[in-house]
């Protein structure tokens, strides 16, 4: 079984733009599978893992990493010319990050306040997915993202079956693992709820509350659905468990605080700050 | 009655024999235990493992226990977990599905047979499995996985004697007191447990107890405890007009605001005993050759629900608010011949916005003034 529109051996080319590494460490993670992944594709471009760096095109590009330079909004669209589909892998790519706070702040004060010589960095005031660049045709959530989504969507990839991942809210995976509910039993203001499933529910089994790290549940870009009831959420953090104003706007201006169902809930609340 | 009913009474100092009367039959005991601030159910060994001297305090959206200090053994009435789990298991492998040249072929892959006690089951948890029962055993189709599970299980009831702010089971004829469905039931009185077999599997645990007989005294205490739990429930449903009634007001402004306080965040559909939705997981590996065909939990609130080809027909909140609770108190009469609510509460308390379905009912049959808006006025666009 195979897919009709990829090369037999299909070409992988793993590129890297505003990221930490650890989405393309968690392909590395993928440990006694990355030998079978080794076997199924020809991995042509992957310099965090191999220096032999072979030039596209590629049948599949996973990019990490958001938009922050102007040189990179420019590779981005050389990037998508030579792939034949462009999977984003986390919250970066998929995003904008973490370092889509400073789509808030005001980055000449940042450069200003971090670099000796801030006239040497050339960098973007935004940090912004790649679908705001580019045509993208799938995305893959988290900070990192899981490993075995990453594996499940290369394996239907190759198999020439339609992608697919599940949109639901973490708390179908807590209650599946017989997590106790951390909001319920402990007053935490957990994300959870708005919160689409894919982790395994890691933080609630830790007894952490979720912050987000895989974007809203359903509804969000890419995906059937309407946008989660972060409003319900919200007002609960705020009249239920006492947060301030400011506390429900950083719960939800996160990792994935650009991304829109998250970016409105947090402007929302930062009116009432 | 055909026969009388023999009552014993176990000092509670004694508790431990009757788990290991259980261990000798080889049974796995499951036991609430104290975890992350709830009762969680566990293996458990002895005594000390159970929540002894624990108290649960649940209100909509919240959940708390307290230590007492005292010798109770059963003072928790329950967690988020009812008996579901065992035998409707949340991740259950169906089929090994091998590619071969001609075709495929698939094995199934039944869980391997366990004897398990479970020790603190309430009169909602087993009223709550005997709807699983008539689900997935007692219909046209009978569930060999599920089966298997519910082969090797022995239930220790527990009565209740003492009622959460959130529990309804009075009203929906459930409990406090366990009448059927348990192998031996228990009732904690001070220091003493009354115990009562209700199959040939609980009488033969029984005789190997060192029970006494208990006195017309005994007895009357504990039923009395038991009423008085019933008497003392705060919250009631009342599903005299239902069916019907809750057909009746389809189009009730309730709905919508209901709606705007729901996460459809699924809680509610996984902590309740009855609820039996459940979706089919392929995992391929990369080959193509062989797959994994798996059974999970799933919910009514998910978007996925209520997608069917090239059309979602509950796309809004709402619309599933609305399902589930018309399933839950009417279609289900309609569907299992009584209502799908057991009344345990805990779609109340693990609701993390505590919607609390004994206040949206009455609220739905109270006649409105306002006309709702327009249902499904937002199309989602499908997969």
């Amino acid at each position: 079984m195979s897919n009709p529109e990829l090369r037999q051996r299909p070409r992988l080319a793993v590129i890297k733009f505003a990221s930490c590494d650890g989405c393309q460490l968690s392909i590395l993670n993928l440990e006694d599978d990355l030998l079978a992944l080794g076997q199924a594709l020809d991995i042509a471009y992957f310099p965090e893992a191999s220096s032999a760096m072979n030039a596209g095109p590629y049948d599949i590009a996973l990019v990490e990493g958001s938009i922050t330079t102007a040189e990179d909004a420019h590779r981005i669209l050389n990037v998508r010319q030579q792939a034949k589909v462009l999977i984003t892998i986390g919250a970066c790519a998929t995003a904008g990050g973490i370092q889509a706070l400073r789509n808030w702040g005001d980055i000449e004060a940042f450069k200003q306040a971090v670099y000796p010589r801030p006239d040497y960095i050339q960098s973007l005031s935004t940090s912004t997915p790649i679908s705001e660049h580019v045509h993208v045709d799938f995305e893959l959530w988290g900070c990192p993202i899981e490993k075995g989504q990453l594996l499940r969507v290369i394996t239907d990839l190759v198999g020439g079956v339609q992608l697919h991942l599940p949109a639901d809210s973490v708390c179908l995976e807590c209650k599946r693992r017989g997590n106790v509910c951390v909001m319920v039993a402990k007053g935490m203001p957990c994300l959870g709820p708005v919160t689409r499933i894919g982790c395994g529910a890691i933080c609630p089994a830790m007894g952490r509350d979720c912050y987000g790290c895989f974007g809203p549940s359903e509804g969000a870009r890419k995906g059937p659905g309407l946008p989660p009831n972060t409003a319900s959420l919200a007002r609960h953090f705020h009249e239920g468990l006492q947060l301030i104003p400011v506390e429900v706007l950083r719960r939800f201006r996160g990792i994935n605080g650009a991304v829109d169902p998250f970016r409105n809930e947090s402007t929302v609340w930062e009116n009432k700050g | 009655m055909a026969m009388a009913r023999e009552i014993g009474v176990l000092p509670r100092a004694s508790l431990q024999r009757l788990l290991d009367a259980l261990s000798a039959k080889g049974y796995r005991i499951v036991g609430p235990t104290v975890r992350d601030g709830a009762v969680v159910w566990e293996t458990v060994r002895s005594v000390s493992d159970l929540p002894v001297g624990w108290r649960d305090h649940q209100e909509p959206g919240r959940y708390r226990l307290e230590q007492t200090g005292s010798h109770e053994v059963f003072g928790v009435v329950h967690g988020p977990q009812s008996l579901k789990q065992f035998v409707f298991a949340p991740r259950e492998p169906l089929l090994q599905i091998e590619r071969s040249k001609d075709g495929f072929s698939a094995h199934p892959t039944l869980p391997q047979p366990e004897k398990v006690a479970v020790i603190g089951a309430r009169a909602c948890d087993l009223a709550g499995l005997a709807t699983q029962d008539q689900i997935f055993l007692n219909g046209a189709y009978r569930d060999p996985y599920y089966a298997a599970r519910r082969e090797g299980l022995f239930l220790v009831a527990v009565n209740c004697t003492r009622a959460l702010s959130t529990c309804f089971c009075a009203s929906m004829e459930t409990g406090p007191r366990a009448k059927h469905g348990f192998d031996l039931v228990l009732t904690e009185v001070d220091n003493q447990l009354l115990i009562e077999a209700g199959s040939t599997a609980g009488h033969e645990i029984l005789a190997n107890l060192p029970f006494t007989r208990a006195s017309k005294e005994q007895i009357a205490e504990a039923n009395t405890r038991v009423d008085a739990c019933a008497q003392s429930q705060v919250r009631r449903l009342d599903h005299s007009r239902l069916p019907q009634a809750l057909y009746e007001v389809h189009e009730h402004p309730r709905w919508d605001e209901v709606a705007s306080r729901c996460l459809a965040c699924a809680n509610c559909t996984m902590v309740c005993p009855t609820c039996f939705c459940h979706t089919v997981e392929e995992t391929p590996d990369l080959s193509h050759q062989h797959t994994a065909h798996t059974r999970l939990w799933d919910s009514c609130f998910t978007q996925e629900h209520g997608y069917i080809h090239g059309k979602n027909i509950r796309p809004t909140i709402k619309d599933r608010y609305r399902m589930w609770l018309t399933h839950k108190l009417a279609s289900w009469i309609d569907q299992f011949g009584a209502s799908g609510c057991v009344g345990c509460g805990r779609c109340i308390t693990w609701c993390p916005v505590g919607i609390d379905l004994t206040e949206e009912l009455p609220a739905l049959l109270r006649p409105s003034e306002q006309p709702s808006a327009t249902s499904g006025q937002q199309e989602a666009t499908g997969g």
